[in-house]
């Protein structure tokens, strides 16, 4: 049975702007063969949320630039979890200070990539920590 | 260049014979790399000779200060006469503490102020709106009436201080409060000078604050420059700026051509919609480059942008008046040069870029604070900055003499290849349509993200290099202190908004919406509207909100 492929979202909540990682990201996934949905700049949780389990995406990558992650990742999960979708894994990026890390691996997030990470660290990580359902 | 028939011919033999010694050199020691390049992937020559400038005519290709097509610069004496402006990008928190930060820039010598906007700001929204959740004072200071403003403005005298506002979508409603501000500190509008950023066409190409679609948008930038000829005359009614589209991730190419090519679309609409001559609009346009890291290929740029728009605007739009032929532009560092890792780094690479910037012949400069990787800067990360323009200007000697790269076989060969590539990129939009067409079709989105996925692709595979992060890397942590801005900062903004809506007139600002409204309708200028509207104490968000309803809302359509 051919196995199916990741399906991802990169998403960019709030209204923060700075995107230039996120379509990277997207264009990066896309070459290391997932398939990818790319919401777009200025989305709340809620969109995010939404849009994740109607694409049926094994992971939501959240990238935020702004300063406001710690009021939108947690939002995100716990609104995946309340939509009783919370086997889709999320992961965050952006600038993210380490002090925030322990809350954020608290409400749920399951990876930080910041600055300087590499896109294959990060492709892998995916493929080793997540399992397409 | 003029060279003499002999100095031609004794150039060429020993061009020829050097030529012969390198390709004995590198067979036994190959160089470093096969193909060199700058940051924006331009091959660059081993040698430039008299030969790469020989084509060049000085009289109408370079010039004198102050002269046609104004390479060497718009005014005569360059910064002998006065140096660039010392303009630091600053706004934090609440309309207080930036006010606070403004006055100690102002105390170490800063000559013009810049205010950075909290993104519910930048996008129109207020403070206590659901959209900002988690956003207010964060990336610049919150701004919700005209109380906050008058402020943030406290103690500033606006007939002696210029200010600059990166705003865009919301342009029209915070110039409103800074004439509304003028009127009640008695500073008459046509006293007052500074910049709204107001270049909507690179918000749907890079920068992403967007709130209409790119027609109406266009309409209210015409509004404002109509409005600003004939009331603020000392007012820059917007800022073409490419620098957002660098930190998207353009090339240097792309950053001038996608710039100048708004430029254009603005100028065409001005004259269509408002009817009005070129000559008397044109003078207050002005421009908001970036200074990245590739030392010559930055001041090439610069340079080049000066000629192309002195043509643009000699022979595209038949300017008749020089000031409508100046390119008058600020420049800023690259954010997107800066590091996380080993930060002071940045200090190096902010002061490379602020040198480049002034070789290219900026009128207006902010260079980065070490920690703007990571946070909006610290009092003594800013002060750095500051002084690094100040050791430019004062001790380097390089505003001693005006375009000094001029003549350099490199400088002047690379300024050509920039524009020649600008032109190819301007008539290609030109034969889509203009820009607005080229934006709906995506165009510059993707020529932008193919240049950033490139450029990441280099980096990651070790074609280009960036200290601390792909080479050099180091163990050793030298932490830096970082500003964060308390979410008390945001509960005391709604307070001080909530505060302001009991309090204020609520049928007069019925009334002043209703008036935006119809003067959205009827395609009336906006902007005395907007003045009556913030002086009633509408927020920003209810003047954005009538926008919203009359031209609808423009979406990220999630290129990449």
């Amino acid at each position: 049975m051919q196995e199916r492929k990741f399906r991802v979202m990169v998403a960019k909540p709030g209204l923060d702007g700075h995107d230039r990682g996120a379509r990277i990201l997207a264009r990066c996934f896309r070459d290391a063969g997932f398939e990818v949905v790319y919401t777009g700049c200025h989305q709340t949780p809620e969109q995010i949320a939404s849009s994740a389990i109607q694409e049926d995406v094994d992971l939501v990558g959240l990238s935020c630039l702004s300063g406001a992650h710690l009021a939108l990742f947690p939002k995100v999960v716990e609104l995946l979890r309340e939509k009783g979708a919370g086997d889709i894994a999320v992961i965050g990026g952006g600038i993210i200070p380490e002090q925030d890390f322990p809350s954020l691996y608290d409400a749920g997030i399951k990876a930080i990539f910041t600055p300087g990470a590499s896109l294959d660290s990060i492709v892998a990580w995916i493929k080793t920590n997540i399992k397409p359902h | 260049m003029y060279f003499s028939k002999e100095m031609q011919d004794s150039s060429l033999k020993l061009t020829r014979k050097w030529e012969q010694e390198v390709q004995k050199t590198i067979q036994k020691n190959p160089e470093q790399k096969e193909r060199f390049s700058t940051v924006s992937n331009t091959e660059i020559k081993r040698l430039y000779t008299p030969e790469d400038i020989q084509d060049i005519n000085f009289t109408e290709d370079i010039s004198v200060p102050g002269e046609f097509p104004y390479l060497r610069g718009n005014q005569v004496t360059g910064y002998r006469g006065r140096y660039w402006t010392f303009r630091m990008f600053s706004g934090m928190g609440s309309a207080y503490d930036t006010n606070q930060r403004w006055k100690m820039l102002l105390r170490e010598g800063q000559t013009g102020l810049s205010t950075a906007f909290d993104f519910p700001t930048l996008m129109g929204y207020d403070s206590d709106s659901p959209k900002a959740l988690g956003e207010v004072g964060k990336c610049g200071v919150a701004i919700d009436t005209l109380e906050d403003f008058l402020v943030l403005m406290d103690g500033i005298p606006l007939d002696e201080v210029t200010t600059s506002m990166t705003i865009n979508p919301p342009a029209t409603v915070l110039w409103a409060m800074y004439c509304a501000a003028a009127d009640i500190k008695g500073v008459p509008l046509s006293k007052i000078g500074g910049t709204i950023q107001n270049d909507m066409l690179k918000e749907f190409i890079a920068q992403k604050t967007f709130m209409c679609p790119p027609e109406p948008s266009v309409k209210l930038i015409s509004d404002t420059i109509e409005f600003g000829t004939k009331h603020v005359p000392y007012w820059n009614t917007i800022s073409i700026s490419g620098y957002h589209i660098r930190e998207a991730g353009s090339t240097a190419v792309q950053e001038l051509a996608f710039t100048i090519r708004d430029g254009i679309e603005y100028v065409e609409d001005v004259i269509r919609r408002k009817k009005m001559n070129v000559d008397d609009f044109a003078p207050r346009l002005s421009f908001f480059f970036n200074a990245h890291i590739d030392f010559f290929e930055e001041i090439c740029k610069l340079r080049a942008a000066r000629r192309i728009w002195a043509k643009i605007m000699r022979d595209r739009f038949k300017a008749k008046n020089p000031r409508s032929m100046w390119l008058r532009f600020h420049t800023q560092t690259a954010g997107c040069s800066l590091t996380a890792q080993q930060p002071y780094n940045n200090v190096i690479r902010t002061t490379v870029e602020g040198l480049a910037a002034v070789l290219g012949g900026t009128q207006s400069l902010h260079t980065n604070s070490l920690d703007e990787v990571f946070c909006l800067p610290s009092e003594h990360a800013a002060e750095i900055a500051l002084r690094t323009q100040q050791i430019l200007a004062e001790e380097t000697g390089v505003a001693n003499t005006i375009d000094p790269l001029a003549g350099s076989y490199f400088i002047e060969s690379l300024t050509n290849e920039i524009e020649a590539a600008v032109w190819d990129y301007i008539h290609k939009i030109d034969a889509m349509g203009g820009m607005i067409t080229a934006i709906e079709k995506g165009f510059p989105q993707m020529e932008i993200a193919e240049s950033a996925y490139k450029f990441q692709s280099q980096l990651e595979k070790g074609e280009k290099i960036m200290v601390g992060v792909n080479k050099y890397v180091s163990e050793n942590q030298h932490p830096i202190p970082l500003v964060e801005i308390e979410e008390e900062v945001g509960k005391e903004q709604i307070r001080r908004l909530n505060d302001v809506r009991r309090r204020r007139d609520g049928k007069a600002v019925k009334t002043s919406l209703d008036h935006i409204r119809n003067a959205c309708k009827k395609g009336d200028n906006v902007m005395p509207h907007c003045i009556e509207a913030v002086k009633n104490l509408a927020t920003l968000q209810e003047i954005c909100d009538v926008y919203r309803e009359i031209y609808g809302e423009y979406r990220d359509p999630g290129l990449y």
